[in-house]
């Protein structure tokens, strides 16, 4: 009554408070992101995100694939640029999902390898009272002799087949035998899955601090390049990398060699380079296709190859210049298509440059070099058996001193358009050695062709850890999936024969008839003591 | 050598092919074969059990709900006790269908033996080698699982069904000719990445149709009567078909990731970047994640098996995205199928 009374005097009891209700909410997120479930989900995300990758062109592999995209889909491209379609391995969404994996992974993995420690310290557990309760268990071990001996027969031959075993004596004269193993397949587990945070991490070590680059090098000591931003037409520099901490190498190409199949199917491509580091002699080398040129801190790689023509043009006023120009490839068979441009030429000596009358030429060119008929645009074969340059002039303003960056391999169409630069003549046809002149005189002569390469620059600091941790990352897996957790126990009563039982942590293959070949050699063992 | 290559390749089909027929032959007359039994076996022990009587499978003329557990015999390929003409005849075909098999396994060796002498060179160069060469693995794989596992033999009849369509795509469709290697491919790399790449393929091809298989069996004992699950009632009980999965899948994805792994030290030598997700590499990658999804899922209590199968169905999808469909549809640095 008196209680009651007290009882209702009290004030009422007060909920959780807001900070209670936001920790008890982030621990459950906590718990569900990192359950396997989460990580299941997660799995599937990142494999499904990784599809429009394989699908769509990327910025990072070909971006004249990416423009050409932008061409066909006006109305599409734009919103898929939004959504980082184009580079859809560095965009956000796709990171957000490997990054909760990961954390998801540490989360989950942390607490394991706690308890995986705590587990590999502790003993092998009592055998439980009921061995006959057990999946795979088995009685009448005769022991012929001693328990203590028994026992110590019985520890040495688990000892042998890797188990860890405990003895214990019971009280009464018996002896119980504790054994268990498998703790390697947990160890596999957790090298697995912390080999994968091992990859990540070096992943990006290596793109803050190493760089890409690319050049397409004509042969010739006049047309080498150094290490540095500038000279490269392409490059991709990590946040934390500058010129300073760049390699400082020169690298020429002194011959080209290609040798083609009797189809034009390319056989081996061989490009002989020399190089020099800082201030060093020049050293030579060799690189292939499968064989980069490895530096320091800089490896040169070869990836494609063409023809450069070299022409020389004798202007009106009788000056000539020498053009050597790259000519890209259109096809597997080495059809090239380029231009070649004197923009220094017909200057008047006297008066000048004249912005108001340029006379600047150009020629739009096909470069075959292999000619099959003389009326086909295609070459035949890429070996330059029978080669063959058609140029097409051009006289007029050419657009590039403007200072508007342009292409090196096609004409500025719009000075074409607007007339500020007209064809002057019909297509010329120029064997190596041979020379055309054109409609006001001047002469132009083909004087045969360079080989150029295309070269990437890599550095990737990251490289030789992403290695080991793809190692390591195997031998985890293989460790876990071989491995077998296995308890084993023996009880050896003051007198009488011996029982057996095992307990598997989950269920292998193979778990009976193992414990029945223990159990086996421990009948022969123990019955001889 | 290189006709000899190609004639040894349609002997190698036809072979998988009578084999196939042969199989099926045992299907279609033996509801009474050994592939019955010991769904029956299985059936009968639950049913005795239960202690309820055991209703017999898809209501046929030979009662089997007679034969009580204790005398099913445990040879589950011997005559059938009270047996008819039909069973005899089955088993004998199941029989023809596996040395058929063998038989189409030695031609199969043979092509790719030729193929490889006919180019100078270890025969996986191009897309049609490839294929070749996995689907052998695959056969391999399936001759060693037979031998192991005598009583999984007329699950031969989807095994080589798969053999036979994939081995007539590859010679009809992306056949070449043999020649040496392109400049790109002339590593040792070729020998160490594609080889395991090949390897593991194969595993994995057999891994689907017995992850397929169980799926087929899992709807079946659901309840579900559709084509698909019709065949339900000649195959294995799900359980061991699952274990049979589980166990090739994790045999053979170690040597997917081996694969991979390869692949990019190989990438780095000739290309100068280990992984730059290319579609090849990327599909490589999405069929890991996949793999690596059903073993996550077949470890994880609270997934049921059967999703953790369809998870495995859908690997292999992805290996046939990755051969098929990068190769000859989307181009990108890997473009050395050579078709035309």
């Amino acid at each position: 009554m008196a209680e009651a009374a007290a009882e209702a005097e009290r004030p009422p009891p007060r909920g959780p408070g807001t900070g209670r209700l936001l920790i008890g909410l982030g621990r459950r997120l906590w718990r569900w992101l990192t359950s396997m479930r989460t990580a299941l989900i997660l799995l599937f995300l990142l494999a499904l995100a990784a599809i429009p990758g394989s699908l769509l062109p990327q910025r990072n592999l070909n971006a004249d694939k990416v423009a050409q995209y932008f061409r066909d889909h006006p109305a599409l491209a734009p919103w898929l640029d939004r959504a980082s379609a184009f580079n859809v391995f560095a965009s956000p969404w796709f990171s957000a999902i490997y990054l909760l994996l990961f954390v998801s992974l540490v989360g989950c993995l942390l607490p394991r390898l706690r308890a995986h420690i705590a587990a590999v310290l502790r003993v092998p557990p009592e055998a439980p009272s009921r061995l006959d309760r057990l999946p795979a268990h088995a009685g009448g071990v005769e022991v012929g002799g001693d328990p203590a001996a028994a026992a110590e027969r019985l520890r040495i031959l688990l000892r042998g087949k890797r188990f860890r075993v405990r003895v214990r004596e019971q009280a009464g004269g018996g002896f119980t035998v504790s054994a268990e193993k498998g703790h390697l397949k947990e160890t596999g587990n957790i090298l697995f899955h912390f080999s994968l945070l091992t990859v990540l991490i070096a992943v990006a070590l290596g793109s803050w601090y190493g760089y890409h680059a690319d050049r397409l090098l004509i042969q010739g000591a006049d047309q080498g390049f150094c290490n540095t931003l500038q000279q490269y037409d392409d490059y991709g520099l990590g946040a934390r990398v500058s010129q300073a901490g760049m390699e400082p190498f020169c690298l020429q190409l002194n011959d080209f060699k290609a040798t083609y199949q009797v189809s034009g199917e390319p056989s081996d491509f061989t490009a002989s380079v020399s190089y020099t580091i800082g201030d060093g002699p020049a050293h030579p080398a060799t690189i292939k296709v499968n064989e980069p040129l490895r530096l320091a801190k800089a490896r040169v790689y070869l990836l494609g190859h063409g023809y450069a023509p070299v022409v020389r043009y004798t202007d009106r006023y009788g000056r000539s210049q020498t053009v050597v120009a790259a000519f890209p490839n259109q096809d597997s068979m080495l059809t090239s298509l380029g231009v070649v441009e004197f923009p220094d030429a017909n200057i008047d000596p006297a008066k000048g440059f004249d912005p108001a009358d340029k006379q600047q030429v150009a020629f739009t060119g096909t470069y075959i070099p292999t000619v099959s008929s003389d009326t086909s645009a295609v070459s035949a074969y890429p070996a330059e058996r029978n080669p063959m340059l058609f140029l097409t002039p051009y006289r007029g303003d050419l657009g590039l001193d403007a200072g508007i960056p342009t292409s090196v391999y096609s004409l500025d169409e719009h000075q074409v358009e607007t007339g500020r630069l007209n064809k002057v003549g019909d297509v010329i046809r120029l064997t190596p050695g041979g020379s055309a002149t054109l409609d006001d005189g001047t002469k132009v002569e083909f004087l045969g062709t360079r080989p150029w390469i295309t070269t990437t620059v890599r550095y990737d600091p990251g490289e030789s850890l992403v290695l080991v941790g793809a190692v390591l990352l195997l031998v985890g897996l293989v460790v876990m999936l071989l491995g077998r957790r296995l308890r084993v126990w023996f009880r050896i009563p003051p007198s009488g024969p011996a029982s057996a039982g095992a307990l598997a942590r989950s269920a292998y293959p193979g778990f009976a008839a193992e414990f029945e070949s223990i159990v086996e050699e421990a009948r022969k063992d123990v019955s001889s003591v | 050598m290189s006709a000899l290559s190609n004639d040894l390749l349609v002997v190698a089909i036809l072979g998988y092919a009578l084999a196939m027929l042969a199989s099926a032959a045992e299907y279609a007359f033996g509801n009474r074969g050994a592939v019955a039994r010991v769904a029956v076996r299985q059936r009968e022990l639950v049913g005795a059990a239960v202690g309820g009587s055991v209703a017999s499978p898809a209501g046929d003329a030979t009662p089997v709900a007679a034969v009580a557990p204790e005398a099913v015999a445990p040879a589950e390929d011997g005559p059938v006790r009270g047996g008819s003409e039909a069973a005899r005849v089955a088993v004998w075909a199941g029989w023809t269908g596996a040395a058929l098999t063998f038989v189409g396994w030695l031609a199969h060796v043979a092509c790719l033996v030729t193929r490889g002498l006919a180019a100078g060179r270890v025969p996986w160069g191009n897309m049609y080698e490839f294929v070749l060469a996995a689907t052998l693995v695959g056969a391999t794989a399936w001759l060693v699982v037979m031998v192991r596992r005598p009583s999984i033999r007329p699950l031969g009849l989807f095994v080589t069904l798969t053999l036979v369509i994939l081995l007539g795509v590859d010679g009809m469709r992306l056949y070449t000719n043999a020649g040496p290697l392109v400049p790109a491919l002339n590593s040792y790399w070729l020998k160490i990445h594609v080889t395991a790449a090949i390897t593991a393929s194969g595993i994995l091809l057999v891994g689907f149709v017995a992850a397929a298989l169980t799926l087929v069996r899992t709807g079946y004992d659901a309840g579900r009567t559709r084509f698909p699950y019709t065949l339900g009632d000649r195959l294995p009980a799900a359980d061991g078909l699952e274990r049979l999965t589980f166990r090739l899948h994790a045999f053979a994805f170690p040597i997917w990731t081996f694969a991979i792994i390869c692949g990019a030290i190989w990438a780095e030598a000739a290309w100068g970047r280990y992984w730059g997700w290319d579609p090849k590499e990327t599909w490589a990658f999405i069929a890991w994640v996949i793999y690596a999804g059903y073993l996550h899922a077949r470890a994880t209590p609270s997934v049921k098996r059967t999703i953790a199968t369809w998870i495995a169905v859908l690997g292999w999808a992805a290996m046939m995205i990755n051969l098929f469909g990068v190769n000859l549809v989307i181009s990108g640095m890997h473009s050395y199928a050579g078709v035309k």
